[in-house]
């Protein structure tokens, strides 16, 4: 198939999911046919779809195992529950016009570095900039170094865990382990209503068709080739006069950007968010998505995430004890026996299928004959 | 010493490098001048120090002590990798270096002259005279049918050429060329010779290379440098060098015991 028409599928298919997802499902429940349970756990899915994609940009595309990437999805998540938080008003349990947990704790004000979250343009700038900022500090010092390979994994694991253990930290007077929940508005709409989590849903299926779309668009670009190129061989880039940690950096900094969107449309769906987000086993559950689906591809982390996760929720039902082992096992499945991940399955059956009948018309010869 | 004047026709100078790791001298008190559009042929036993001769130019390791210049006034030693690259230093590496995922056409398209940074990448359009200059080099090196194949499909002497179109898709000053000939068959050997041959004058190159005959090949009235334990033994032409009786004992003599 020539790449023109590849694309023209990749556009066509693209196109049809976005409107299943934008316009029938919130459709359909309205109109009672799909639960809004079962909507909000899409809602959740696909704002770890955007989780995933940002793993893959890095471990697929560039070649760099990140495990922290769940660290950038929390960061969103907390910017965005700060504001949350702020619009609880006085209907807390306290009925005071600050968060309960800084009564808890004491405090009788707001602290300083709170007060902007009142504003939703503030803190939605803040889902931006702090994970932003954080990945190109992080990046930027450990790109120079030529941090590479397994080193950069421990260390980006390392600063999830290090995030982690400083948000379980009361003092960071960011709601401790309890984190931050019981929201009550966003937007001035009531965030438990039906209908502001069907837009939420919306608004999440819009950012990952669009994420996609600028992705897809990356890759094509001599920008994404390089990409690759580092993936493959960076000494080659190096020595073709390309400064591979800057191209990390512009990479390492997308990803984040995506994983905290991700991130801030996850928190008001699910109603929480707390610093075991954070924790190092989320992002290997997030490279566990991407390796099933189908790293180096753009489909496969969202396939992987979906399929994954909605395995976690029914596993954690019907088997809670052994969700862990279903995990496990489905990497060593993928890492052995199908390195492609799921969308690898078709073009597998095709080369399968063409062996086989090829096989069968060389034992057919001799009996023709 | 060398005049100002004699400096000038100089493109490489590379003057009393040392080089030690974990104690093991790799490279011993290094001279080394290459003049303008010279072609220059490496030889030496294994462990004589060529490859790192190569990384210390190309700005992969650093020298302890000594000097390493580019035309004549500037120093590659304060340079990284891209920098030295970006001054007009390309270099090919001893097993291929190509980007296997990619096509053979887009091999060339990352390696073509021009603007390096991200954003210029991000909205690099290909201009037509570019595409004319790829399919150019297709042609020199034989591929343009295989422009679309990955170039992790291609035979291993195809990947040598097509690095050496990629170091061409650079216009390089000076290209540092690693045993070109290795896996390759007679005929592909003498053609790499061949080509390598066309492109002296208007580019500097310094070749390493086992394969004697090749050597003779491309040698033919320049100046052939013999590297030994980490310092140059002699430098001279092809049938000088091969006479010398320093070069027989350390080199040449012991392929008679088949060791080398």
């Amino acid at each position: 198939m020539s790449a023109p028409t590849t694309r023209r599928l990749e556009f066509i298919a693209v196109a049809f999911i976005a409107v299943l997802l934008i316009v029938v499902f919130p459709l359909l429940n309205s109109y009672g046919i799909i639960s809004n349970f079962t909507l909000n756990l899409w809602g959740k899915y696909l704002c770890y779809a955007l989780l995933a994609i940002s793993v893959d940009l890095l471990w697929g595309y560039t070649g760099l195992l990140s495990l922290g990437q769940a660290l950038f999805f929390s960061l969103g998540g907390y910017m965005l529950g700060m504001h949350l938080m702020r619009m609880i008003g006085d209907l807390g349990q306290y009925k005071k016009p600050i968060p309960d947990f800084l009564i808890f704790l004491g405090w009788t004000e707001l602290p300083t570095f709170w007060k902007p979250f009142s504003s939703f343009p503030f803190a939605a700038a803040m889902v931006l900039l702090l994970p932003g900022l954080v990945a190109l500090v992080f990046g930027f010092l450990a790109f120079r170094s030529r941090i590479k390979g397994v080193y950069f994994s421990i260390l980006t694991q390392a600063l999830t865990y290090g995030g982690s253990l400083m948000f379980f930290r009361n003092d960071l007077l960011m709601g401790g382990n309890n984190g931050f929940t019981d929201y009550k508005f966003l937007l001035s709409a009531d965030v438990r209503d039906a209908s502001t989590q069907r837009a939420l849903f919306i608004a999440t299926a819009l950012t990952l068709v669009l994420v996609y779309l600028s992705c897809s668009w990356l890759s094509r670009t001599k920008l994404g080739l390089i990409q690759r190129a580092i993936r493959d061989g960076e000494n080659r880039v190096l020595f073709s006069g390309y400064a591979a940690a800057g191209f990390k950096l512009f990479i390492f900094v997308v990803a984040a950007l995506i994983a905290s969107v991700g991130g801030a449309l996850y928190v008001p769906q699910v109603g929480i968010i707390n610093p075991s987000e954070m924790t190092p086993d989320k992002s290997l559950e997030a490279v566990v998505w991407v390796a099933v689906g189908g790293r180096g591809t753009l489909v496969g982390p969202v396939i992987g995430a979906i399929v994954v996760n909605a395995l976690k929720s029914w596993a954690t039902r019907a088997y809670p004890d052994l969700w862990l082992f279903f995990l496990g096992g489905m990497f060593i499945v993928v890492v052995l026996l199908l390195p492609g991940g799921i969308v690898s399955i078709p073009g597998r059956l095709k080369t399968w299928w063409a062996h086989r009948t090829a096989a069968s018309a060389e034992t057919a010869t001799p009996v023709a004959s | 010493m060398t005049t100002r004047q004699e400096k000038t026709n100089l493109i490489l100078a590379v003057e009393g490098v040392n080089k030690t790791f974990d104690g093991f001298k790799a490279i011993t008190n290094l001279n080394f001048y290459l003049d303008r559009g010279e072609l220059r042929t490496v030889i030496g036993p294994n462990g004589a120090g060529k490859s790192t001769f190569f990384d210390l130019i190309t700005g992969r390791t650093k020298p302890d002590t000594g000097k390493i210049e580019f035309g004549w006034d500037t120093d590659l030693t304060a340079l990284n990798e891209y920098e030295i690259n970006r001054l007009g230093i390309g270099r090919k590496f001893q097993t291929p270096s190509v980007y296997s995922e990619h096509s053979v056409w887009e091999n060339l398209l990352l390696s073509l002259k021009g603007p390096r940074g991200v954003f210029s990448t991000l909205f690099h359009r290909t201009r037509s005279e570019q595409r004319d200059r790829i399919d150019e080099l297709l042609k020199l090196i034989r591929l343009d049918a295989k422009r679309d194949w990955l170039a992790g499909q291609l035979a291993h002497g195809e990947k040598q050429w097509l690095e050496i179109g990629m170091l061409l898709a650079q216009e390089p000053q000076v290209l540092l060329v690693d045993e070109p000939a290795a896996g390759m068959t007679d005929d592909e050997t003498h053609r790499t010779g061949e080509l390598l041959l066309s492109l002296a004058g208007q580019h500097s190159i310094v070749v390493v290379e086992h394969d004697m005959a090749f050597v003779k090949q491309i040698a033919r009235d320049g100046k052939v440098t013999v590297l030994h334990q980490g310092t140059v033994l002699c430098e001279g032409k092809f049938d000088e060098v091969q006479s010398d009786t320093k070069v027989r004992e350390v080199y040449l003599g012991r392929g008679k015991h088949g060791t080398r």
